[in-house]
């Protein structure tokens, strides 16, 4: 089954001092080849913050556009990463071994079932 | 080259090879991941060399040395507790002898899994995963719940036995009062999923049923008691009628229709034998009773030849033993055979209204019933209801076929 790790992080984290971002994307990328190397990852994508982004809607056939964040919070979704895992325990399991899980939170969830192939990894 | 069957050799061997990493490694999380990489090295190395001579020896050290690799590279190995770290750097060789202590180890995660500081829905939910190799989403399926829940609960037992540092062991039996019940619950949970499996395309699991078995004779090995050996003789007996209950198409076939002659009569006799044993030999537990009612189908040479005044007379005193509504469905369903359909329908319609409305069975038995008084209305309602409920393809199309019959 597939499943999506969507991670939320407080971008203030990121601009602490004793925040050590070198380390941290050495640590992620070594895990995203372990993942891969037991078959389990399925590709992943960074996000920009939420007030890069802009809200969209359809209303009354008119479409409207605001500033984003969608959801004004501290913690922010900052990205998520696609797994491959025999079920969510296993996916939990695999979660928790995101480095990103120590700084943030992760919030795995099933991805729901289509007739559709997965994507390759 | 790829003349094995690696998902056949993963179905049989999961759960043994978990058990002896979980006490090489010390811990459920590592040997889950050391379990998947060593099926992932055998899913690389047997197409090109051959599948080793003993499988589940070569996946244990395969898993165990994908473990010490990981632990090494990643820095988490100087983090871990001493003597795990001393026991982890033996060589092979120097492993203490391992046969005996690999025989043990799902007994080992028994006594783990149904540790008395887990409550009871961790204990079956940990169970069904780490012993029986269910997913999250099967155990959810099976249990009405949703796999998030399910999933929370397994991670919490887990951290459970790891915060109170619950030793991977069997403990010596004079430390078993209290906890031999749970343990005898869990082999026969193990077995019922073999036996009844709760969801997915095929009826019987027959490795679970056959790990269930061995078990129990391990446990009666160790401490001879008359509940195990009432536990063991049910469950030969039932094992003993396993080849007659799927049709070829896999379609269930029900107990008045098995054909008696393939019943194995060397399990009928074993089983019969230890169950009248358990009973001369009072307090006697509800296994053992489960059995003398078992050992009393078996003993009819044909469906019409069952002695259902005994057997609802062991229902009576099994009620009084465990007086649960499943327990009483069971009777309901013994005294209809005994005294009529209607009688049966009495008993059971207030328990399919009331605390069996949720189980597929009550529904189930209610509808034959109605289905044998000639209420053909009633029987429809009931069997669609019945059908709601289950999720198994062979109980539905089972009940599917019914349904027609009744057109």
């Amino acid at each position: 089954m597939r499943y999506t790790c969507l991670v939320h992080f407080d971008p203030a984290v990121m601009q602490s001092p004793e925040f050590d971002k070198a380390a941290l994307d050495r640590r992620s990328k070594a895990y995203d080849e372990e993942l891969k190397a037991g078959g389990h990852f399925l590709g992943w994508q960074g996000l920009a913050l939420g007030d890069a982004a802009v809200i969209v809607r359809i209303r009354d056939g008119k479409m409207l556009a605001t500033d984003g964040p969608y959801i004004e919070s501290k913690e922010q979704m900052a990205g998520f990463v696609l797994l491959e895992a025999r079920d969510m325990n296993e996916a939990v399991r695999l979660a928790a071994g995101l480095p990103l899980a120590e700084i943030g939170t992760i919030e795995v969830r099933p991805i729901v079932q289509s007739s559709s192939p997965p994507p390759q990894p | 080259m790829n003349d094995f069957d690696l998902d056949r050799i993963y179905r049989a061997e999961r759960g043994r090879v978990l058990a002896s990493l979980v006490r090489l490694l010390g811990g459920f999380e590592l040997a889950e991941e050391a379990l998947a990489d060593a099926f992932l090295a055998a899913a690389q190395q047997w197409p090109r060399d051959g599948v080793p001579a003993n499988p589940r020896t070569w996946l244990v050290s395969a898993g165990r040395f994908k473990a010490i690799d990981k632990l090494r590279r990643s820095g988490r190995f100087r983090a871990m507790a001493p003597e795990l770290r001393r026991e982890l750097e033996l060589e092979e060789d120097q492993m203490p002898p391992d046969r005996e202590t690999i025989q043990d180890d799902t007994l080992r995660l028994i006594f783990t899994c149904c540790h008395p500081i887990l409550p009871a829905d961790a204990q079956i939910a940990l169970t069904l995963r780490e012993i029986c190799g269910l997913t999250t989403e099967e155990i959810a399926a099976a249990y009405l719940s949703k796999p998030a829940t399910i999933a929370q609960r397994i991670v919490r037992a887990k951290s459970r036995i790891h915060d109170a540092a619950v030793p991977y062991e069997v403990p010596p039996p004079a430390e078993w009062d209290g906890r031999l019940e749970t343990v005898l619950h869990t082999i026969y949970l193990i077995f019922n999923e073999g036996y009844e499996a709760s969801s997915g395309d095929a009826l019987v699991r027959h490795e679970l049923c056959a790990e269930a078995i061995r078990l129990a004779r391990l446990l009666k090995e160790l401490h001879p008691s008359p509940d195990i050996d009432g536990l063991l003789a049910l469950m030969l007996l039932h094992q003993s009628r396993a080849a007659t209950r799927a049709a070829p198409d896999g379609s269930i076939v029900l107990l008045e229709q098995q054909d008696r002659s393939a019943w194995d009569q060397s399990l009928i006799a074993e089983g019969t034998a230890l169950a009248e044993l358990a009973f001369a030999r009072p307090p006697v537990g509800t296994y053992t009773i489960q059995a003398m009612i078992a050992a009393s189908h078996a003993a009819a040479r044909t469906a019409s030849a069952t002695d259902w005044p005994r057997i609802a007379g062991f229902y009576d005193l099994l009620l009084r033993a465990e007086p649960t509504p499943v327990v009483a469905l069971n009777r309901a369903v013994a005294i209809a055979m005994r005294d009529g359909p209607e009688a049966g329908l009495r008993l059971i319609d207030p328990l399919a209204a009331g605390e069996l409305a949720g189980y597929r069975f009550a529904h189930a038995a209610r509808a034959d019933l109605l289905r044998r008084l000639g209420r053909v209305e009633d029987a429809r309602t009931a069997y669609a209801h019945t059908l709601e409920l289950t999720q198994q393809t062979s109980e539905r199309n089972f009940i599917e076929k019914r349904l027609r019959e009744l057109d």
